[in-house]
């Protein structure tokens, strides 16, 4: 659905943006990630057509982002980071107004306000100065404004920035509702919104990507090693008795929980809970060792994966 | 042409929303108002005055001695207002962050620079059109010609088009409003006073000042005379203006 081939975006000097390539499926919801002025927000104008790349070339839905973007402004939705709302307008008649700019016919245009309205559950304050609602709300006309349209492919950048956790949480089930028909692209630095809402994810830093993919994907490719994690009620006997199975690379123990490690090559699992079971002592709680998010995006980050 | 009524319409809804165009509007008409007693005051003091002499009374021309003073006088109100009304267009769209909106719809660059123009040309088009009530007593009591009158609205009218696109340009310049309308006034002031500097200047520079003064061209209309070189000179100024704010808003975005 976006398609993205070689893009470079220089300010002057300031390289932003470097030889990035990457790819989003349709229906999906990918999430862009890096930390702050890793070209997150500059990769996402210039795929909605608000700046020009200097190198590279983008293609959304089939269409050339710099040669057809007109084309491509009517099949994206977008939510830039700053809210573009006029606080002097009310909820209605500012989304009536993006309505009229992103050229709904006229007979349809009441209608399309109204489901955007309901869709972004913003029925209470529609008649409300946009001045005058709370952060989460105006979070949601932003988002109503970029769904107003109807679009194929939404691009929100940073939605749950600066939203209390209710609200966070809210617009993550608003996001999570609109995945199906449209392709979604959330640029965020949020590990946790990452793991809770998207299907995908391109992880960006310095302009360049590191690293993309499915998290499972990307976690299993970055797991140097194997293991479990084991609690039972015997915990000190289990650590002695746990290191003395060969092949257990290391042995660690954090609060009542036995963490164990083994190359990749082997599975040691069978072995460590008949000898659990054997010395009867007294397994509660058994699981596999995942590599979490944030370990993920700390070795991505540093360089420790490059694609 | 949908497209650029969008933008005129949610522009002015954003004039008249706010106190902007109201505060405008009424200071607006005090001081015409103002200008437009003291001039009538004055005609009067001086008919009464004349009375007495009736060749010097036939003389007495209410067009000459009222209008067209009142129309370099509200040329004066316009160049201190008009930057006051265009500083917002494009400064406060950059400042938070609605131009993003804007330029990621699928509509042109041009279209929303015509259609906040079109809409800052309505808002002019109010306040001189409501200064007309004023002509309403003067038609009642006296008899102003009404060519040189209309003539008169027309040069106020095109020199407020040519004014309202330099400081639609000023606003594409900058985020900050009180710059662009700094810049916007001292620009039109310079060109107000152009033909000033062609009394010291010769020859050739002396018609290309003067040609190029906002005062010069506006002095014919309000005497009547309806000139196509100044109509033209208007327009090619706000053609220029709206010309170069095009450029501004395209080189930024390919910066």
């Amino acid at each position: 659905m976006i398609e993205v081939g070689h893009l470079t975006k220089k300010y002057g000097d300031l390289l932003a943006v470097k030889n990035l390539s990457f790819k989003v499926e349709k229906g999906k919801i990918w999430g862009l990630l890096g930390p702050n002025a890793a070209g997150k927000t500059t990769t996402m104008r210039i795929l909605t057509g608000y700046l020009p790349a200097t190198d590279g070339t983008a293609t959304v839905a089939g269409f050339d982002v710099f040669e057809q973007p007109n084309e491509v402004k009517k099949i994206i939705g977008y939510l830039p980071e700053n809210l573009p709302l006029y606080p002097e307008m009310t909820v209605h008649s500012y989304l009536s107004f993006t309505a009229e700019i992103k050229q709904i016919p006229t007979p349809k245009r009441k209608k399309a306000v109204e489901k955007s309205i309901e869709i972004s559950g913003l029925k209470t304050v529609k008649d409300r100065l946009i001045k005058n609602i709370s952060r989460g709300f105006k979070q949601r006309v932003g988002i109503a404004q970029a769904l107003i349209h109807d679009p194929q492919v939404l691009i929100l950048d940073e939605p749950t920035i600066g939203l209390d956790p209710a609200q966070i949480i809210e617009i993550r089930h608003l996001i999570k509702s609109l995945k199906g028909k449209r392709t979604i692209m959330l640029s965020t630095h949020i590990l946790a919104e990452v793991t809770q809402t998207c299907d995908g994810v391109i992880i960006i830093n310095e302009g360049q990507l590191m690293a993309s993919g499915s998290l499972e994907d990307l976690t299993a490719s970055l797991k140097e090693k194997d293991g479990i994690i084991v609690k039972v009620k015997e915990t000190k006997k289990a650590i002695a008795l746990l290191k003395e199975i060969a092949s257990v690379e290391k042995v660690t123990r954090r609060d009542n929980e036995i963490y164990l490690e083994w190359s990749q090559e082997k599975d040691l699992r069978d072995e460590v809970t008949k000898s659990i079971v054997k010395n009867n002592l007294g397994l509660i709680e058994m699981k596999p060792l995942a590599m979490n998010i944030e370990d993920m995006y700390l070795k991505v980050i540093s360089g420790g994966v490059e694609q | 042409m949908k497209n650029i009524w969008a933008i005129t319409k949610k522009e002015i809804k954003t004039y008249f929303t706010s106190p902007i165009a109201y505060v405008a509007i009424t200071v607006f008409l005090v001081l015409v108002g103002f200008f437009f007693y003291s001039l009538i005051w004055w005609f009067n003091s001086q008919s009464l005055q004349l009375a007495r002499n009736p060749a010097y009374f036939q003389q007495l021309n209410i067009n000459q001695m009222v209008y067209s003073p009142l129309f370099h006088n509200i040329s004066i109100i316009l160049l201190l207002m008009l930057p006051l009304l265009t500083m917002r267009l494009f400064s406060e769209e950059k400042k938070i962050g609605t131009d993003e909106l804007l330029y990621t719809s699928p509509i042109s660059v041009n279209q929303i620079i015509l259609g906040k123009y079109f809409a800052a040309l309505a808002v002019l088009a109010i306040m001189l059109l409501l200064t007309g009530i004023l002509s309403i007593f003067t038609f009642a009591y006296g008899n102003p010609e009404l060519a040189p009158l209309l003539s008169g609205y027309l040069g106020l009218f095109l020199m407020g088009v040519a004014f309202i696109a330099v400081g639609i340009f000023f606003s594409s310049l900058t985020e900050n409003q009180i710059v662009s309308a700094i810049l916007t006034f001292g620009v039109l002031l310079l060109f107000w006073i152009l033909n000033w500097a062609s009394y010291a200047a010769g020859g050739m520079w002396k018609d290309v000042l003067n040609y190029l003064s906002f005062f010069q061209h506006f002095d014919d209309l309000t005497r009547g005379i309806l000139d196509t070189t100044d109509i033209i000179y208007y327009l090619s100024f706000a053609f220029f203006g709206l010309f170069l704010t095009h450029s501004v808003l395209q080189s930024r975005r390919w910066r």
